[in-house]
């Protein structure tokens, strides 16, 4: 099965939230209560942006910070202790939440920051840091790095520039018209590959990727997969270790916490054998006038004063995503999405990018209406109370590869109601009818 | 239909985005400059040709090309209106007017300013909306620095 099969398969057998759960659910969220352009109700279908937080996640911050705070991993007071406990139970809340080992799971400020500290990994050792450890890392001329048009930014510009600086050459997995990872390019991934970086879903098309072909190419050829699982790990049941990927990166903020913290996950012989990306406090054993020695992972990657009421929140944030269960919570979005494909379906002149399949993608959808551009888009369903996402998304390849300049694009989250996309739907009319395009009339 | 909304895409913005005066008009000129606004994209160039006679530098011509929302088409082909032909130093004060009216929150600007903005006047709703001040003002920029490399 291909891993957005078996995502499938876990959703399609568990229960989507009843309309009852889902009101107990959505009171949960304070931000959902506000209004917005002279008193017009908040429709939220920005989540793969960034998620709004339950009470238990303000809560949680606003405890820690009330009660317990103080710096991790150095001072002998008890509010150290109480402070460092908590980062370090966050952590394993967080690790087991994604099918991982708590000594694999590095703190991050965001996933950016994850996947530059996996880059840097590569280019401090071809630059000889690391010793023989870490010359599993080290480039050279020749090598190269797969990507994939589909990337995000933040999975495409580090790797971008490890090429520039390393002399490696970037190669990357074509997208085809609707929007997949194209199997037949599958085989850029050669002798000469030693990393495959990959979404496990798009942020745009909201595609899901055949991570375990990928990750079956990639072994055969003895290269590492890097997985960008920041839209998928608030969507979808999440299992790292089955899926066989040798680092991944998420952010907190767009699973339901705190902006400011996110996470790195490595297999442990790697982090291991990996040079630091920062450097100074916190990260060291011993630190002479002339050299250091470095601390074990995860700390090796941890310098400076960390974000621990960040942890902390992002841990309530996983606790509450599986009290709801990620099954249900996929097959609730499941619903959403093909509610939210075929209402899109019937507005004249609108064209989804991404697979029509609601199987095989996320409730993640970008949109083109045409005549009328994005932004102009998004002013009138902002105007309606509708919140969704406009311009490239930090995605200029893919939007490139489909043929737009930029889209909009509607994003649901575990809080969005079938009433709610059906306000989207309406908005789009609107959006016709305003701009009179489509046989619309303005006015 | 809401009131804000209407506000936003005066009846005369849409008219300019659909008919894009200058759009395409690119001849060879003295200036030229390709802005972009990064968080969509969108884009510009935009050529000036300039002649000096007794009163002063004018923009004897000028014209763009780009592709964007219907605020910065619209006021790229506002802008084409009120510059073509005009002394340099009046189409300075009127790009400082506009970034006046662009910056004011929604503040009335007084009808004298108004009146000399013509057609630009109508953007006076996009100052309301933070994330669109940038889409109303690529023309601009364009121009400004296009006027720069002419006369350097
Ligand atoms: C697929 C994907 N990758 C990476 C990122 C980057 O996440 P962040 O900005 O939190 O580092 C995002 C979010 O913007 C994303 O959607």
């Amino acid at each position: 099965m291909t891993s957005a099969e078996q995502a499938a398969a876990t959703a399609g057998s568990a229960r989507p939230l009843d309309a009852a759960e889902l009101a107990a659910l959505r009171a949960d969220f304070p931000l959902l209560g506000r209004t917005v352009r002279d008193e017009k109700p908040l429709v939220y279908l920005d989540a793969a942006a960034t998620s709004q937080k339950p009470q238990a996640v303000l809560d949680a911050e606003r405890a820690f910070s009330s009660r317990h705070n103080a710096a991790v991993h150095r001072g002998a007071h008890q509010l150290a202790e109480e402070a460092t406990e908590a980062y370090e139970q966050a952590r394993a809340a967080v690790a087991g939440f994604v099918g991982v080992d708590v000594d694999e799971l590095v703190w991050t400020k965001n996933a950016t920051e994850a996947l530059n500290l996996v880059t840097h990994a590569y280019l401090n050792a071809t630059l000889g840091r690391g010793g023989a450890a870490a010359a599993e890392f080290a480039l050279s001329a020749g090598d190269e790095i797969v990507v994939t048009e589909a990337e995000h930014h933040a999975n495409l510009v580090p790797w971008q520039e490890l090429c520039a600086r390393t002399g490696a050459r970037l190669r990357w997995i074509g997208v085809s018209d609707d929007g997949r990872l194209d199997p037949e390019t599958f085989d850029v991934i050669g002798e000469r590959t030693r990393v495959v970086a990959l979404t496990h879903a798009s942020n745009v098309t909201g595609a899901i990727s055949p991570v375990a072909d990928v990750v079956a190419a990639a072994r055969a050829v003895g290269a590492h997969v890097v997985l960008d699982a920041c839209q998928s790990a608030a969507h979808l049941p999440l299992d790292l270790h089955s899926l066989e990927v040798d680092f991944a990166a998420f952010s907190g903020h767009k699973m339901l916490g705190p902006t400011g913290v996110g996470a790195l996950y490595g297999r442990r012989e790697l982090l291991e054998a990996m040079p630091p990306f920062l450097t100074g406090g916190s990260m060291v054993e011993t630190v002479t006038m002339e050299s250091t020695t470095f601390a074990a992972p995860p700390q090796r990657f941890e310098a400076g004063t960390q974000m621990v009421a960040q942890t902390v929140g992002l841990h309530a944030a996983v606790d509450y995503l599986s009290q709801v269960g990620m099954d249900r919570l996929a097959a609730h979005e499941e619903r959403l999405t093909r509610r939210l494909l075929d209402g899109v379906a019937g507005v004249p002149g609108v064209r989804v990018l991404g697979p029509t399949e609601p199987q095989e993608r996320l409730a993640v959808v970008a949109f083109a209406v045409d005549g009328v551009h994005p932004h102009d888009v998004g002013q009138v369903l902002d105007d309606s109370g509708l919140a969704v996402r406009v311009g490239h998304h930090c995605a200029q390849p893919v939007h490139r590869r489909l043929g737009v300049h930029a889209s909009a694009r509607a994003s649901a989250g575990i809080h969005t109601t079938e009433a709610e996309v059906d306000a989207f739907i309406e908005g789009l009319h609107r959006v016709n009818s305003f701009f009179g395009v489509a046989g619309g009339e303005h006015g | 239909m809401a009131e804000s909304l209407e506000q936003l895409y005066q009846q005369v913005i849409l008219d300019h985005s659909r008919q894009r005066h200058g759009a395409g008009d690119l001849e060879p000129c003295d200036g030229e400059s390709f802005q972009v606004n990064p968080t969509c994209g969108d884009e510009v160039t935009l050529k000036v040709r300039l002649s000096s006679d007794a009163e002063g530098v004018r923009i004897a011509s000028l014209g763009w090309e780009g592709q964007g929302c219907s605020i910065s088409q619209a006021s790229l082909s506002v802008l084409h209106d009120l510059v073509d032909g005009r002394p340099v130093e009046e189409v300075e004060e009127l790009d400082a007017l506009f970034r006046e009216l662009m910056h004011g929150r929604g503040q009335p600007l007084g009808d004298e300013k108004l009146e000399r903005l013509d057609d630009a006047s109508a953007f006076v709703g996009v100052a309301k909306y933070p994330a669109r001040i940038k889409c109303a003002l690529l023309g601009w920029m364009a121009l400004r620095d296009a006027l720069v490399q002419a006369r350097s």
